[in-house]
């Protein structure tokens, strides 16, 4: 539902927001609460300011961010919309989790930031550019930023990270590996469209990496670190 | 950087790095503090790691960073 239409309709009134004590709070979070928490037209009236500030943020993140995703133009600008619309029940409805260790707009405008990043990974498999499961090791050079012409000491590195990957991560690590890493395909989108919370992918990741970089210091392809032996 | 160094940095993993659901719990404090020029890093060495390491995260906070400085 678009956020102009459900603050227009009224819906955005319907969530009662809980009433938090505002003394320790700075004066422009307390007002916030104070304006958010009263009742009839004072409560509008912060609620129209607070969404069009999120509307605001909305457009202008879906832009920061329109080189590195296929959603582009109009949808794009709906993806902003939509976003602010769910950031601002989100918000409404948890107003009462709020605590104050950050200012209240800081900790509002967290919403529709994870709003777009969440929408735009859902809206990739509208147009992706690459469908999943491509499997594009042709292009893992690129994405390493290894030029393997250059260098055969590179397609040494990079046949043997394939062999990693294909050998002895799992079944499910290699998929998401080969998603992320070889096909480029973003996180957020990846974890929509297998149902998965980002930091499950990320956790995923996290320890493939690893495993690779074992395996590359184990045949003498990088030196022993240090930082990630734990 | 070398072709190796960007792979080496790729691989690398910190084991400080709290994750994306504890780095987002507490972005807003982080990204105030950031604002603040207070020391975020310090007080939040794993999730400065994690932002680090995490692209969508890192974005997440840009992107918040970005509205709460931009007025």
């Amino acid at each position: 539902m678009r956020a102009e239409a459900a603050a227009s309709a009224g819906s955005l009134s319907g969530v009662e927001p809980a009433r938090l004590p505002t003394e320790d709070l700075d004066e422009e979070s307390a007002g916030w609460l104070r304006r958010l928490g009263a009742v009839g037209g004072e409560r509008h009236a912060a609620e129209r300011e607070l969404h069009a500030r999120l509307v605001r943020i909305a457009l202008a993140e879906v832009r920061r961010r329109a080189a590195s995703t296929p959603v582009t133009g109009p949808e794009l600008d709906d993806v902003a919309h939509q976003a602010a619309g769910d950031a601002m029940l989100a918000i409404l409805a948890k107003l009462g989790d709020f605590r104050g260790e950050s200012r209240f707009t800081t900790w509002a405008y967290r919403f529709v930031i994870l709003e777009v990043s969440g929408k735009l990974g859902r809206h990739y498999w509208r147009n992706p550019p690459v469908a999943l499961d491509a499997g594009q090791w042709e292009r893992l050079p690129d994405r390493l930023g290894i030029d393997p012409e250059r260098h055969a000491e590179s397609a040494g590195i990079l046949a043997e990270v394939r062999r990693v990957v294909e050998g002895e991560l799992t079944s499910h690590q290699r998929r998401i590996f080969v998603a992320i890493v070889v096909d480029g395909i973003p996180l957020d989108a990846l974890a929509a469209e297998l149902g998965l919370r980002r930091n499950a992918i990320y956790k995923v990741i996290f320890d493939a990496r690893r495993k690779i970089r074992r395996a590359l210091v184990a045949n003498g392809y990088l030196e022993e670190p240090g930082l990630e032996q734990r | 950087m070398s072709e190796l160094g960007r792979l080496e940095q790729f691989l690398r993993t910190d084991p400080r790095d709290v994750g994306c659901d504890e780095a987002m719990v507490v972005l807003h404090i982080y990204v105030d503090l950031v604002a603040a020029d207070q020391d975020a890093a310090g007080r939040y060495p794993g999730v400065a790691a994690h932002l680090m390491a995490c692209g969508p995260c890192g974005e997440d906070f840009a992107g918040l960073l970005l509205a709460v400085t931009s007025g």
